[in-house]
């Protein structure tokens, strides 16, 4: 079945060139709150075999993105579109015979990924959102008034003001401008 | 009798589509005795920014743990990924002190500070836990017995089982268990607890739609009529994405997806109306007539 959004591949027969590997990337990743395992996989490919998205994917395969942030290959696996299709189901993670968070080593991936200036645009919405409304959809207000409609009691409105410190402190506002203006 | 008295924390995907799921378990909820109260101060639970910044993320989480902590109440969620979240950002903040100690920085910006003292489940866990079969069975009033449907939990209420663990994620037992005390038949299908791909529809709507799809082409080999959903993102795969995936791959499915709270209180004697069952997208009608019950006819009625 053909997919609408082809991911990049990332070519097998592409040769590995010393000067693309960063040794002390696998270092970075693994300092990462959860990422820490990822020094310890010793590439089964469970992870691969037991996902739900490589199974429907070309390009997307969890034991390969951890192999390859092993080897240091830091531009490759940052600039992938596969980081972004883990559906983070965690049967690998429970399926991991070595106890890795395959999950978390692409949370990390993604978020350093981010930093980079790389994110889909469905991330740049649901952050802005999360920005203006404390919440990552942003509730119209004809569902406002039908839930009054139907009964229901109103919706938590979250402390703009707290979202918009803690944003400020965990670095998040900046990810978030940073993103925009480069793509303006 | 102990009294089941929970935060309840609806999220942004229930209030913003799936407003049935919210309904009915306001239902249900009067029925078993339970009393949910509001938070008027909650925020996202963070996971959809957690690809963005962990950070941001385990803050926002925290935040919403720590206001629970004021009002010295647990948590109920009905979304498995809000559940899943702040579940798990309070077990790591009750036992990793380094990760406490960054978070209560940021906290401490706002005025709040994460202390660990109260518990986050979702509905399914404190169902089981909390409110007990002996009690559900007792509210039953109209078994379904004449009713096979098949079940999809979803994936953050049994995984990773080092934080969820109420249930074997391998053999899962309990949502089952529960549907069943509805009187319905849950039938057993091809890869039952496989991932409905809904996390990444968003990047790439190809494979959510094909994983979707081969879990209903295994749930109508059983014949079930219809499938249970405890999470409103897997409820919006197998419901609004459902004529999209009949289209996709010019196949017929019709197969309803109800909340489970939809049909425990079809159980209770609730009437489809007072459930939203209107509300679905793939109608109930053939569930309904299978239990000889009517609905009002809504204009947006296919």
């Amino acid at each position: 079945m053909p997919e609408k959004t082809q991911p990049k591949v990332t070519k097998q027969v592409k040769v590995i060139k010393a000067n693309e590997i960063d040794p002390r990337f696998k270092y970075e990743v693994s300092k990462v709150p959860g990422a820490k395992k990822i020094m310890i996989c010793f590439q089964c490919g469970t992870c691969t075999a037991d996902c739900p998205i490589a199974r429907f994917s070309d390009s997307y395969r969890p034991r390969k993105l951890m192999r390859m942030t092993q080897l240091g290959l830091k531009d490759r696996v940052l600039s992938s579109d596969n980081i972004w299709l883990c559906a983070a189901c965690f049967t690998c993670v429970d399926h991991c015979p070595q106890d890795v968070e395959i999950s978390s080593v692409l949370r990390a991936l993604r978020n350093m990924a981010v930093k980079e200036g790389v994110m889909p645009v469905v991330f740049r919405d649901l952050s802005s959102n999360i920005l203006k409304t404390g919440y990552a959809y942003v509730i119209p207000a004809l569902r406002l008034r039908k839930r009054e409609e139907q009964g229901l009691p109103p919706l938590p409105k979250a402390s703009l003001e707290s979202i918009a410190k803690l944003s400020e402190v965990t670095g998040f506002s900046e990810l978030v401008k940073k993103k925009k203006e480069e793509s303006e | 009798m102990t009294e089941v008295r929970y935060l309840l924390f609806l999220g942004c995907v229930i209030p913003y589509r799936i407003t049935s799921y919210e309904i009915s378990t306001r239902k249900v909820a009067e029925k078993l005795g339970m009393e949910l109260v509001e938070m008027p101060d909650f925020n996202c639970c963070g996971l959809p920014i957690d690809s963005v910044s962990h950070d941001m993320m385990l803050a926002l989480a925290a935040r919403n743990l720590c206001l629970a902590e004021q009002q010295n109440l647990n948590i109920m969620t009905l979304c498995p990924g809000c559940g899943g979240t702040l579940l798990k950002v309070n077990e790591k903040l009750k036992h990793d002190k380094v990760l406490k100690q960054k978070v209560n920085g940021y906290l401490k910006e706002i005025g709040l500070e994460f202390k660990g003292t109260i518990k986050v489940k979702h509905i399914v866990q404190v169902l089981l836990e909390d409110v007990g079969f002996e009690k559900i069975k007792e509210t039953i009033q109209r078994p379904l017995t004449s009713l096979k449907v098949a079940e999809h939990e979803g994936c953050h209420v049994l995984r990773p089982k080092k934080y969820l663990g109420f249930d074997d994620p391998e053999d899962p037992m309990v949502f089952k268990k529960l549907i069943e005390l509805t009187g319905a038949e849950c039938l057993d299908y091809e890869d039952e607890t496989a991932c409905c791909g809904a996390p990444i529809i968003g990047v790439n709507d190809m494979i959510p739609l094909q994983l979707t799809r081969e879990k209903l082409v295994h749930i109508r080999e059983v014949g079930a009529q219809a499938v249970i959903t405890v999470c409103p993102f897997c409820h919006m795969m197998f419901d609004i994405n459902q004529p999209r995936i009949e289209r996709v791959f010019n196949e017929k499915f019709g197969i309803p997806a109800l909340h489970y709270t939809q049909l425990l209180g079809l159980a209770m004697g609730i009437s489809p109306d007072e459930l939203a069952l209107d509300q679905l997208r793939v109608k109930a009608s053939k569930v309904l007539e299978v239990l000889s019950l009517t609905q009002k006819a809504t204009p947006l009625q296919k």
